[in-house]
């Protein structure tokens, strides 16, 4: 090779295998010092895997890695740090009861007793080098979602990093997050460091990165400049063919819409009695989608699992037409007939029997309001096949267990069962999570239809462009109180990032009634 | 050299019985290397058990004799396990069977006639049994407390409660000091069809309904619900604690009758060791089954004629009876081993040059 430059990383036709998936096939990947360079592709394209077989959580099982122009053998993740690479991985790996300053030197050969001075010397330092804002004596489960990431990237800076590499590090944040965590990317390639930033935001992509590798399918699809690319064409390379998206947003009158739940000063306290929801009140109307934002943990959970009587509430009232639901268990809602459907967020884990094929899925919550002691199938295993029929699931038959679809199929399945069970109310928790572009536009497309039909839609999302794009309104969360009722046509999504940490906007009241106003 | 292990996707039926065949011959050759290890001569030791257990009329209903039991537990324990309840109690269950059977036996009158004895003995057997697993399952239920470790407890205060009967209250002042409790009257003894006790004609019943019962009721499918997730069950708006609750009664009533049957047609009385092993025995059928009471069955035939086959060895060559637990190990062992490569495939590939 004559580059002049030593390529930070090379990694030359690296190919991993898990049983019958294969994550990685023929994988090529170049990464220039000073360089932020984006690792695009769908759920499943085999990023994380890659990124994982570079800081050594696996081995490849065919192919080269160089790091700083040397081969490297990686045997264990120690030996990735000691070369230099840093991973900050999507969910954070520190010890809450513990200070920042602790959870840096943690794991690290110190001597018996640290130097306090001197660490909390460079740990000032490297915050003054990166731009970094960071209290070292702060405690973990003090911090928000951005302080710790920050811990994160100083953790691994600490260790003398000077590869890093982000496991989608704005899933969880506020934009305001986001941008400060884009100077401090900034800062770090100034400083001639190499960043590879994991991500499906195109957006994002766009903004911060040098440089694009897109994968699809676990393949290397291209790499390309940033600047001579657009989103249409990054999709393209994503998804492997052009394709057409966009969220229709149909107004409904005033008219046509009525209140069908009416949640009323809804409080729920944890099993430490902690507020986990204060006072909560809005309204969901028939032919509405009403969204709901918040940072992570702001109650969005306990609201959806209030309704539908999966936790008990401390105060307040929830309204089904003029039924007052609170304190009835599922058992009860179904039996009095009560039509609302649920998406869980934890889909495998309570939407569904993970183990069970569609058809015992079907099931679910209809073998109740069966007679007698006998299970009877017949109904379900046509109403499973004429589901996998309408929704273009994917799947060998309807006894394939749930468990072995795809993320997206899953979804389906799951959405099928309470679509198909006529709800008037139906509550979907991150109901694109983990789906690919194409599986997450079909999701809007069929909520979209459950509204055109009359039915209120709840719908707790994290990705505030598509809350804007499909809600008619939105309720945002903060700390377990609504802190603002919005019109998307009316704010920005800077305002709402406001909200979200718990700064209320000028000229707007608790009540939607009153327009939000500039920040 | 150096090998890998990488996890397997699915693979076919016709492997997965490859597998398992290659499993249970390599585990029959390897104890055939360890008795000749030991001087003795495998193809004899073999043709023994064979021989020993469905070799002539009186050895088949021995090994029936052996298999209700063992059947009749595993049962039990299929029906827990579904729900992911690890019940290791089964041998206090089926001691506590045995205890509800003689108290019926014991007190009532000798002139009942015989079916309505044994029909109270029965039911007082499955009450008792299903007390014993209720208890931990409450706890369970309610207080979220390790079902295991309280099962397995439980067992031991089952057999001791035995013993102090059989040494106190309970003692027969006829048996010349020693401590035993007395024999069942006549009418409280199950009678034989085709030599063995009416038992197994039970057995054969409990299969048929345990399937039907785990595969086509909507009991059995909520026990399964709950088995895969608790959540999901919750969601579905099920009562789990009465679904916890009614299984492990099923599953501890099913070990109580088999205990009955043990005190009313072997031993005709109760004696602590009236288990026998039996409970613990009973985990492995029912773990090798898949939890399919149908393939139970057959896993069932197969362990009881071990167990008999291995007492004939001792009795016609003077070989411990050892020798067939070995085998019996290496089965399972190789069995459970096999279960390693039907979900991750090993292979070998020449060493790359390491660059540390």
């Amino acid at each position: 090779m004559a580059d002049m430059v030593k390529l930070a990383i090379e990694m030359k036709h690296i190919s991993k295998v898990f049983g019958d998936v294969v994550a990685n096939d023929d994988v090529n990947l170049q990464v220039m010092p000073g360089e932020v360079h984006a690792l695009l592709g769908e759920n499943g394209a085999g990023k994380t895997t890659l990124m994982n077989m570079l800081s050594g959580i696996y081995t490849p099982d065919t192919g080269e890695i160089l790091i700083n122009g040397e081969p490297v053998t990686f045997h264990s993740p120690g030996d990735s740090i000691r070369l230099g690479i840093g991973m900050i991985h999507q969910h954070f790996k520190l010890v809450d009861v513990m200070t920042a300053k602790d959870n840096i030197v943690i794991g690290q050969k110190t001597s018996l007793f640290t130097k306090g001075k001197e660490l909390s010397r460079k740990v000032r330092e490297l915050s003054d080098r990166y731009g970094l804002d960071i209290d070292p004596d702060k405690k973990v489960y003090e911090m928000s979602v951005g302080e710790k990431q920050t811990l994160e990237i100083i953790k691994v800076l600490y260790r003398g990093a000077n590869i890093l590499i982000l496991d989608e590090p704005t899933a969880v944040l506020t934009p305001q997050e986001i941008k400060k965590l884009f100077k401090v990317i900034r800062n770090m390639k100034e400083q001639g460091c190499a960043i590879v930033i994991i991500t499906h935001k195109l957006n994002e992509v766009m903004e911060i990165s040098d440089r694009v590798t897109v994968l699809r399918k676990g393949k290397s699809i291209d790499t390309v400049v940033t600047k001579d690319v657009n989103i249409p064409k990054l999709i393209e390379m994503m998804v492997g063919q052009k394709v057409e998206l966009s969220i229709e947003k149909k107004k409904y009158d005033a008219g046509e819409k009525n209140a069908i739940l009416r949640v009323d000063g809804l409080t729920v306290k944890n099993d430490e009695g902690k507020n986990m929801l204060s006072d909560v009140t809005f309204d969901l109307n028939t032919h509405e989608i009403l969204g709901v934002a918040g940072v992570a943990n702001s109650g969005q959970k306990e609201l959806c699992e209030s309704i539908a009587g999966l936790v008990k509430t401390d105060k307040g009232r929830i309204f089904f037409e003029d039924e007052n639901i609170v304190g009835k268990t599922p058992r009860d809602i179904i039996k009095l007939g009560i039509r609302m459907g649920f998406i869980p967020e934890d889909r495998l884990g309570m939407g569904l029997v993970a183990g069970m094929d569609i058809v015992h899925n079907m099931i679910l919550k209809d073998y109740q309001n069966q007679p007698g002691i006998i299970l009877h199938r017949g109904p379900c295993t046509e109403q499973a096949q004429k589901i996998v029929d309408s929704l273009d699931i994917m799947t060998p038959s309807i006894y394939t267990p749930v468990k072995k679809l795809s993320g997206g199929n899953i979804q389906k399945v799951l959405l099928g069962r309470e679509i198909d069970s006529a709800p008037k109310v139906l509550i979907t928790a991150y109901a694109v999570r983990g789906l690919d572009i194409g599986a997450s536009y079909k999701i809007y497309d069929l909520l979209n239809e459950q509204k055109a039909k009359g039915v209120g839609v709840l719908f707790v999302g994290e990705d505030l462009d598509v809350l804007m794009d499909l809600c008619d309104r939105i309720v945002v969360l903060c700390h377990g109180e609504v802190i603002g009722i919005v019109d998307p046509d009316e704010v920005t999504k800077e305002d709402i990032g406001l909200l979200m940490t718990g700064q209320r906007l000028e000229g707007t009241s608790d009540e939607n009634t009153e327009k939000g106003g500039e920040a | 050299m150096r090998f890998r292990i990488t996890k397997r996707g699915d693979i076919p039926h016709k492997q997965e019985m490859l597998i398992r065949i290659i499993a249970i011959c390599l585990s029959i050759v390897f104890a055939g290397v360890i008795l000749l290890a030991f001087g003795l001569n495998p193809v004899n030791i073999f043709s023994t058990i064979i021989k020993g257990s469905v070799g002539s009329q009186i050895r088949i209903q021995q090994t029936a004799m052996r298999c209700i039991p063992l059947l009749i537990t595993s049962l039990g324990i299929i029906v827990a396990f579904k729900m992911k309840f690890w019940n290791i109690g089964a041998e206090g269950q089926i001691t506590m069977g045995a205890f509800g059977a003689t108290w019926v036996a014991l007190n009532l009158s000798e002139s009942l006639p015989m079916p309505v004895m044994l029909l109270l003995m029965m039911i007082a057997a499955t009450v008792c049994g299903g007390i014993w697993a209720f208890i931990p399952a409450i706890f369970k239920a309610k207080m979220g407390t390790n079902e295991t470790i309280f099962t397995l407890m439980m067992n031991y205060i089952a057999i001791k409660f035995v013993t102090y009967l059989q040494y106190g209250p309970w003692m027969d002042p006829s048996q010349g000091g020693f401590p035993k409790i007395a024999k069942f009257p006549a009418n409280a003894v199950l009678p034989s069809v085709l030599g063995v006790n009416i038992g197994w004609i039970f057995a054969i019943i409990f299969v048929v309904l345990v399937y039907l019962f785990m595969n086509h009721t909507k009991k059995g499918y909520e026990i399964a619900v709950v088995g895969e997730s608790v959540e999901t069950a919750r969601y579905a708006g099920m009562n789990i604690s009465r679904i916890i609750i009614v299984s492990t009664i099923i599953s501890g009533g099913l070990c109580g009758i088999a205990g009955m049957i043990q005190a009313s047609a072997i031993e005709k009385t109760l004696i602590a060791n009236i288990a026998g092993g039996y409970g613990f025995t009973a985990i492995i059928p029912a773990w090798l089954s898949r939890l399919n009471a149908v393939t139970c069955f057959f896993v069932c035939v197969a362990f009881a004629m071990l167990i008999q086959g291995g007492t004939y060895l001792q009795v016609s060559l003077g070989i411990s009876s050892a020798v067939a637990s070995v085998v019996q190990g290496l089965i399972l062992f190789f069995v459970l081993g096999s279960e390693f490569f039907l979900q991750y495939k090993v292979s070998f590939s020449k060493n790359v040059k390491e660059v540390a």
